[in-house]
């Protein structure tokens, strides 16, 4: 076990390569200095206060919010049709349909963003919240569908068909059998596609209009040395909000593997 | 039974029809403009006839262009190349020495930082490893060093580190699904007829994970080489990549089949590597089975 110990060591130095900026958000947003550096001058709330009245700030958060909530429920839906096609149904051209719905995963977003923008102008379409979001589903679609694709996965067939023997119609099937079975799935979707899609900066950059979301508006906000402990705050925030998202997340898909009697093979990538 | 599947087929087709319309429309033909208007002639803002592969030929033949495209490659290969290697270690601790129960747990702490902010996590690496930052000021503070190392002055440098945490947990867990598989019945088998742990690890282990390795190696290299955000806040803008040549000549010099040119020449190369990558692997790696 002395190979082990030393690999052990090497995690915990990993994990915390990993973690340093995590660790580093509090502490510096709770530092009492207007300099990032050590040592440390202080405890204060300042920087929360201060990144709390900001108007442009909120303005930002709320777009960001609306783009996301839109953004995960058209991308889950989507997914849906996909996952549910795919698992179910073999049907020709099948593996290329996939390919391209699952391709925004492999493209740099810059490829997507600028393909996107082209289009958009050619049409004279003028750039706003809707064009943003019209990104966004693209681009959480196959998260949407690789999750959604193992909570079909380790649905019993036999369900189904015992449902369409007694008499259930398959649309009511659907909605009283599958539905139930997926949900776990269906809401891990949508949450990990809202964190997504609230993340995202370089389609929110390119294909939105003048008004900033909020990813854009930090992105601006840390070219002020002056701005950073606020938006070390609001990171703070941030951190601990997709936490918690994550982990129940986390818990809707490992109860939906638990309720379909499957095992436990992982995380969500 | 043919009407059978063409029933089934229809069935599929149906279902899927949304999602493939919305990729299609959003993406399939995006992707085909961008194609189109790489072998047209660029003016201000606008594409016109006739179809020439001018753009092309400036794109493999400027030096600016060629410099940015070789930076961008060296960067991704470092940051595929560190990734990998720190990954691996900690992918095989994970599948080899914690417990069925715990490792689900571990799974999730390794991906949670990929789950916050990407803007605040490269923003938080200026800020670390800038000039006065948090690691001068430590390893000044420490009495390492009399001079600030102000990493951040090395724009490369610095380009790597930022990726290379950003895409850490890419890496480990394609390794890990592919240790996952390594039936441990082979490498009891292998120590009982004398090879040492090691020998055991090089000649058994390593070569049944190399599936994971090779897809580990794709995650990280292909978003890399088209990363936007990481030169543009870390190198503060002087250490531009492809992706950023590509928002200048698109949107400053509105030069549309320009930045049209250098997508799709900046996806070939991409590609052409992941795919000789792959050929390669299975050519001297995958032939031992």
């Amino acid at each position: 076990m002395k190979q082990g110990s030393g690999l052990r060591g090497y995690a915990f130095l990993y994990l915390l390569f990993l973690y340093a900026p995590i660790i580093i958000l509090p502490v510096f947003a709770f530092n009492n200095s207007q300099v990032v550096a050590f040592p440390l001058k202080g405890f204060t709330t300042q920087w929360f206060g201060e990144m709390w009245a900001d108007a442009n700030l909120r303005a930002a958060l709320g777009r960001s919010l609306v783009i996301a909530v839109v953004t995960a429920s058209v991308a889950t839906i989507l997914g849906i049709f996909a996952a549910r096609a795919s698992v179910r149904y073999a049907f020709p051209g099948k593996a290329p349909v996939m390919g391209l719905i699952m391709l925004p995963m492999v493209l740099p977003d810059i490829v997507v963003a600028m393909a996107l923008l082209i289009v958009l102008l050619s049409l004279s379409v003028p750039l706003s919240m809707l064009t943003i979001i019209m990104g966004h589903v693209l681009l959480c679609m196959p998260f949407a569908v690789a999750i959604l694709t193992s909570a079909f996965q380790s649905l019993d067939k036999s369900l189904e068909e015992a449902a369409l023997d007694l008499g259930e119609t398959p649309a009511s099937t659907f909605r009283l059998i599958i539905l139930p079975l997926v949900m776990p799935g269906i809401i891990s979707s949508f949450l990990i596609c809202f964190t997504i899609s609230i993340d995202e900066f370089v389609l929110a950059n390119f294909l939105g209009s003048g008004k900033p979301v909020l990813s854009v508006y930090i992105f601006g906000q840390f070219r002020f040395p002056a701005k950073v402990p606020a938006m070390l705050a609001l990171g703070t925030l941030l951190v601990a909000f997709s936490i918690v998202l994550l982990a129940i997340a986390e818990y809707f898909r490992r109860r939906g593997i638990a309720r379909a009697g499957g095992k436990d093979t992982g995380g969500f990538l | 039974m043919a009407k059978q599947i063409s029933a089934e087929a229809r069935k599929g087709w149906t279902l899927i029809s949304p999602p493939a319309f919305y990729a299609v429309l959003m993406l399939a033909a995006p992707l085909a403009t961008v194609l189109i208007y790489s072998v047209m002639t660029g003016e201000k803002g606008a594409v016109s006839l006739p179809l020439t592969l001018d753009n092309y030929y400036e794109l493999f033949t400027k030096p600016i262009y060629r410099a940015l495209m070789w930076r961008s490659l060296y960067v991704s290969l470092c940051v595929t190349l560190a990734t990998v290697i720190l990954a691996y270690p900690i992918a095989y601790f994970v599948s080899f020495y914690v417990s069925p129960s715990k490792k689900s747990l571990w799974l999730f702490l390794i991906t949670i930082p990929f789950w916050t902010s990407y803007i605040i996590r490269v923003s938080l690496w200026r800020t670390i490893l800038g000039y006065d930052g948090i690691l001068d000021s430590m390893v000044m503070g420490l009495g390492l060093t009399d001079t600030q190392p102000n990493i951040l002055s090395n724009g490369v440098l610095s380009i790597i580190i930022t990726l290379a945490h950003a895409y850490a947990p890419f890496a480990v867990l394609p390794i890990f699904v592919s240790l996952e598989k390594v039936d441990r019945s082979l490498l009891e088998a292998g120590q009982d007829l004398g090879e040492s742990r090691w020998m055991t690890f090089l000649r058994v282990t390593l070569p049944l994970s190399l599936p994971g390795v090779i897809a580990a190696v794709l995650i990280v290299f292909i978003p890399t080489v088209g990363d936007y955000v990481t030169p543009e806040l870390i190198g503060g803008g002087k250490t531009p990549m492809i992706a950023n040549l590509m928002e200048v000549a698109m949107l400053k010099q509105r030069d549309q089949a320009m930045g049209s040119a250098i997508a799709v020449g900046a996806m070939l190369i991409v590609a052409l590597i992941s795919v000789v990558f792959v050929l390669w692997n299975r050519r001297f790696l995958g032939g031992r089975k």
